[in-house]
């Protein structure tokens, strides 16, 4: 039991940590690069034309997957930056920080693949609907969580400063979530319902899980390569980055 | 000598705030003109129609106060960072968190209250009925605490750091979300003959939730800012 405790905790110094991540980052990248392609072809070949939309709703396979994600990985963030705050190890802020652009990413994509749906299906690229506002929100808040790191030079309080940020962030997700649905609901404006046919293809399903596998072997596999990045720019001064850089030359 | 209890260290670092701003009297009144001009920009670049003033009365007043508090937050801690007296509120034997508490509310006071009292000029400028502008003064009165709280966290997470005005701005305007929704949403709902009861209940809770967790986060960002 103790050994097994020790062992999780090795992986907690970086020296230890950037070989690990390096053995990993090929496997999920393969897991991303395979359940890709199967969840693109689920989406083109597999899931059938739908009734209303058309070819155009194929988008989905893109769009909730990168929304669920963009969500999923804020939640992820703000737990290593919750953990380096409160054990104060270093490797778990910089988790927090290589996983923040990529969260971001997936915000953008899903807020610019909702756009390019909406102009077919609805006839416009923007509504001010609860879930879109809200994703906005969101991708606000890991702009500002990624501005906060990259203003302060100093690598520590920059950690810090961000991690309490993310973890007022994710308080906060939910309630700005659930002010902007009860506020489109009480100002029953440009009321598109985003609800789609009642029941959904059990293909459709499956393509959707599929691709958020895909998205989410591919964010680690990326969080991965940038904490390796991220350890070496900031490790260069010890002696074991000394000598992987001797050995690799 | 005992030690002082908190009750009398948030008001000590209240007192001591009111009387800075007391003697450097045009920087709260920067907030309050700020808060005035651009509420009266709106009607200039949209166009003097009263029933088009009165609809969006609601909104353009809670935006231009939330943005006159944002202004306002990068002086909260910034003149006690530079000359070390955040370093001393952070020695002394009481917890930071009553220094922070009292650092937000002297804040309130001083950039936010005015907000309040100055609203209802501005209101009868867009031609709000009395009982809808008694229901803005209420909604700031319950919303601007909240700015002041939760813009502490920002306020001190920038501390020192470059281009913090700006950096600060990015870090609040997301969270002020819910307080801008709920609060015009109160007034909006007054406006159109419905009960804003729902959403000032909601601008309270988020009141009470920041009451309690706004302080802590403050508190640890100065500590942070301090090492």
């Amino acid at each position: 039991m103790s050994n097994r405790l020790i062992n999780w905790f090795r992986y907690g110094s970086p020296q230890s940590f950037y070989p690990l991540a390096g053995r990993l980052v090929p496997w999920f990248a393969a897991a991303a690069a395979i359940t890709g392609a199967a969840g693109l072809w689920i989406a083109f070949f597999v899931a059938p034309t739908d009734a209303q939309q058309g070819e155009a709703y194929r988008i989905i396979f893109v769009h909730v997957p990168a929304s669920w994600l963009s969500m999923f990985l804020y939640i992820v963030m703000a737990c290593w930056a919750g953990l380096g705050l409160t054990l104060n190890t270093r490797l778990s802020a910089m988790m927090a920080h290589a996983i923040a652009p990529t969260g971001a990413m997936f915000a953008f994509l899903s807020l610019w693949s909702g756009a390019l749906w909406g102009r077919p299906t609805w006839g416009t690229y923007w509504v001010w609907d609860a879930r879109l506002t809200s994703e906005l929100v969101l991708f606000f808040l890991y702009l500002g969580y990624m501005a906060l790191n990259a203003a302060i030079d100093d690598p520590r309080r920059a950690d810090r400063a961000s991690a309490v940020l993310a973890l007022v962030g994710v308080v906060n997700v939910p309630i700005i979530y659930f002010s902007v649905k009860w506020w489109n609901t009480l100002h029953q404006g440009a009321s598109v319902s985003l609800t789609r046919a009642p029941s959904m293809a059990a293909t459709m399903l499956t393509g959707m899980l599929v691709m958020a596998i895909a998205f989410w072997m591919y964010s680690i596999a990326v969080a991965l390569m940038r904490v390796r990045s991220i350890m070496l720019e900031r490790e260069a001064h010890t002696d074991w980055a000394r000598e992987l850089k001797e050995s690799a030359a | 000598m005992s030690e002082p209890s908190v009750g009398a260290a948030i008001a000590g670092v209240v007192r001591r705030d009111l009387l800075l701003a007391a003697r450097r009297k045009s920087e709260p009144l920067f907030t309050l003109g700020f808060f005035v001009l651009v509420a009266s920009l709106f009607p200039l670049s949209i166009g003097p129609e009263p029933d088009l003033l009165k609809r969006i009365a609601p909104g353009v007043l809670w935006v231009a106060a939330l943005l006159a508090a944002m202004l306002s937050l990068g002086r909260m801690f910034a003149a006690d960072y530079d000359d070390g007296t955040l370093e001393q509120l952070a020695l002394a034997p009481v917890p930071l968190v009553a220094a922070a508490a009292g650092k937000v509310l002297a804040h309130w006071l001083v950039s936010g209250f005015p907000l309040v009292v100055v609203s209802p000029v501005l209101a009868l400028q867009y031609g709000l009925p009395a009982d809808v502008i008694a229901m803005l003064m209420l909604s700031l009165l319950i919303g601007t605490p909240v700015l002041s709280l939760v813009g502490a966290i920002g306020a001190a997470l920038t501390l020192g750091v470059r281009g913090g005005g700006v950096l600060v701005a990015l870090l609040v305007l997301p969270l002020y979300v819910p307080a801008l929704i709920f609060g015009a949403g109160a007034v909006d709902a007054k406006l159109a003959g419905l009960s804003p009861a729902a959403n000032l209940s909601l601008l309270g809770a988020c009141l009470a939730l920041a009451a309690v967790f706004a302080p802590l986060a403050t508190a640890a960002g100065i500590r942070i800012a301090l090492e």
